[in-house]
């Protein structure tokens, strides 16, 4: 009797606390989610519905003029994930390893280099804007000064520098995380391996080649699939310090940008096209899910079991 | 070479490096706030011995700042407050009781949390503005909710299915209600799972820029990130003006990062373990 209570208390406790969050999800995440699919297949005038368009609004994304844009920014998200993976997952190691190795002033030195990665990017974007600006900044004064002045460049308004120095100002931002995740992975080795190792006469080099580098294979699994979403997502960054279309001349678009500048219209243009926007919505969406689902299984399987 | 590499003296010569590259365009930041904006242009990089406090009184006596500042507050409080108010609920019952279609709810969250927030921003435009929330720090509020709910609810309802059971039935002989017991005895044990959460959410959400940037239209509703790519529009080259806004808000979370950097840093990374 008391027994059944109880369990008509919980059932009706379960209800009541379960609806608000699901009832919110459904509403603002899983509905939103179903429906940005069917819009790559419908016209649009504005923020209008029209008839069925069938796959005219991926056509139209794959031809004249909307391909060439789509093809240079698809090349700038390909550079910037190749230029953040390898950057700032080797620092990202190299500085997991120097924490894991000296213990004394550990915890100072972890704080630090975390530090950045609570920044908005709005923040860092603009402060390293000034901080290169050509001519006020410090680092061309600094460049000034020592009479190297060929070194001193328009970083962010020359085509030829600016998604390099995006890059940069990126791995300021966001080298603590990888290096806290690849920490982590260390810390979670057995110590056992290591110090068998060193028993039977292995150098420090060897032990994080043999050992250590092929144990954190999890860790590594984590922070390239981050790394891929992050980059082919890519667009605070591009847009605090470049504007809607990628300035100066294209040169930082993404795709991230132009889809929303075809969602929402931009200087150039006033009009949006949100068939096209949501065509290429799905197109990134299949390449973030499509990446990330693969990426994971390749790298999944060469991690090993420890 | 290789006898270096394998030296600490090498490792701590690399942990100074990094401290000095983190550091170093903090403490410019924090300094040019301190010098006016004539002293600037005359030379970037020196030092500001006697504090020019008046680039922060200026940034404060633009009425904007301070309203910028309060939406953004606004917003974080009011998202959190959803999340840990449905996320605690869901949770705990997810994490303590046993039920059919358990698994079928938790594929429904798990599900969520893989859609990325960027690419249904059209229909979530078009379904804010019908339901009259579009333009508005309520819609914005569910919206962040919604996006930060499904890891909420599996990072609390791991920290409620980890406290032992008998917790339970002895609040419950003791003639306490389901609702007492969350209460009084759950809730307190997961403090920890509550901070994490709290960093988890309200950090990207005081940061974010995308979404204000899409949904909110009346310049007086907008949020600080917003409100300082309008005022680096407004202020050209007052650089310690520019500086001081910079400051004010990045402040908040520095200060607080400075108190509970061990609660940022799961926090922050709380998405990334394995579940």
């Amino acid at each position: 009797m008391a027994k059944q209570g109880l369990k008509r208390q919980q059932n009706r406790m379960a209800v009541i606390l379960l609806a608000p969050a699901l009832a919110t999800i459904l509403l603002f995440t899983t509905i939103p989610a179903f429906t940005t699919l069917s819009y790559a297949f419908f016209h649009w005038s504005g923020f209008k519905r029209g008839s069925f368009a069938g796959f005219e609004n991926f056509s139209r994304l794959f031809h004249f003029p909307f391909r060439d844009q789509f093809l240079i920014a698809l090349r700038h998200n390909l550079l910037v994930f190749v230029g953040i993976f390898t950057i700032q997952t080797t620092l990202g190691i190299f500085l997991a390893y120097a924490l894991f190795k000296i213990k004394r002033g550990q915890r100072f030195h972890r704080t630090v280099a975390f530090f950045p990665v609570i920044f908005s990017l709005v923040i860092v974007g603009y402060t390293w804007q000034i901080i290169l600006n050509p001519f006020f900044g410090p680092v061309n004064y600094f460049f000034h000064s020592v009479h190297l002045d060929s070194l001193a460049l328009t970083w962010l308004g020359e085509t030829k520098t600016a998604l390099p120095t995006l890059v940069f100002i990126n791995l300021w931002r966001w080298v603590g995380f990888p290096t806290i995740i690849f920490l982590a992975g260390l810390n979670a080795i057995s110590s056992d391996y290591v110090e068998a190792a060193r028993i039977d006469g292995a150098s420090e080099g060897q032990i994080f080649r043999k050992i250590l580098f092929p144990l954190l294979a999890p860790s590594m699994t984590i922070v390239t699939i981050l790394t891929f979403i992050g980059a082919f997502e890519w667009f605070d960054l591009p847009y605090v310090l470049g504007g809607s279309s990628g300035g100066p001349a294209g040169a930082t678009d993404t795709l991230a940008l132009m889809f929303y500048r075809l969602s929402f219209g931009s200087v150039d243009s006033i009009a949006n096209e949100i068939g096209i926007g949501s065509a290429l919505g799905v197109v990134i969406f299949l390449i973030v899910g499509l990446g990330a689902t693969f990426g994971a299984k390749w790298l999944r399987g060469r991690e090993v079991e420890a | 070479m290789i006898r270096l590499i394998g030296s600490k003296v090498f490792w701590r010569g690399i942990l100074i490096f990094n401290a000095v590259s983190v550091l170093l365009p903090v403490f410019f930041l924090i300094n040019s706030s301190l010098r006016s904006s004539v002293d600037f242009a005359k030379n970037p990089m020196a030092l500001a011995w006697h504090p020019y406090w008046q680039n922060f009184s200026q940034v404060w006596q633009n009425g904007d700042f301070a309203n910028f500042l309060k939406n953004s507050l606004i917003i974080t409080v009011g998202s959190l407050v959803v999340i840990l108010a449905f996320g605690v609920g869901a949770g705990f019952v997810l994490g303590r009781y046993q039920f059919r279609g358990q698994n079928f709810i938790l594929g429904f969250i798990l599900t969520a949390m893989l859609i990325p927030a960027k690419l249904m921003i059209l229909p979530l435009f078009i379904q804010l503005k019908w339901m009259h929330l579009l333009d508005s720090h309520l819609g914005l509020i569910l919206v962040y909710a919604s996006g930060s709910l499904p890891a909420a609810i599996f990072i609390l309802s791991g920290f409620f299915r980890a406290l032992p059971a008998d917790l339970d039935n002895a609040a419950r002989i003791d003639g306490a209600s389901e609702g007492q017991m969350i209460r009084k005895v759950l809730i307190p044990l997961v403090r920890p799972g509550l901070a994490i959460v709290t960093i988890y959410a309200a950090i990207p959400i005081w940061n974010d820029f995308f979404l204000p940037l899409v949904f909110l239209q009346t310049p007086a509703k907008k949020t600080i990130m917003q409100g300082l790519t309008i005022f680096f529009g407004e202020y050209g080259s007052q650089w310690g003006v520019l500086f001081a806004g910079l400051m004010i808000a990045s402040l908040p979370l520095i200060a607080l990062y400075l108190v509970l950097s061990e609660q940022f840093i799961k926090g922050l990374t709380a998405g990334a373990v394995k579940g």
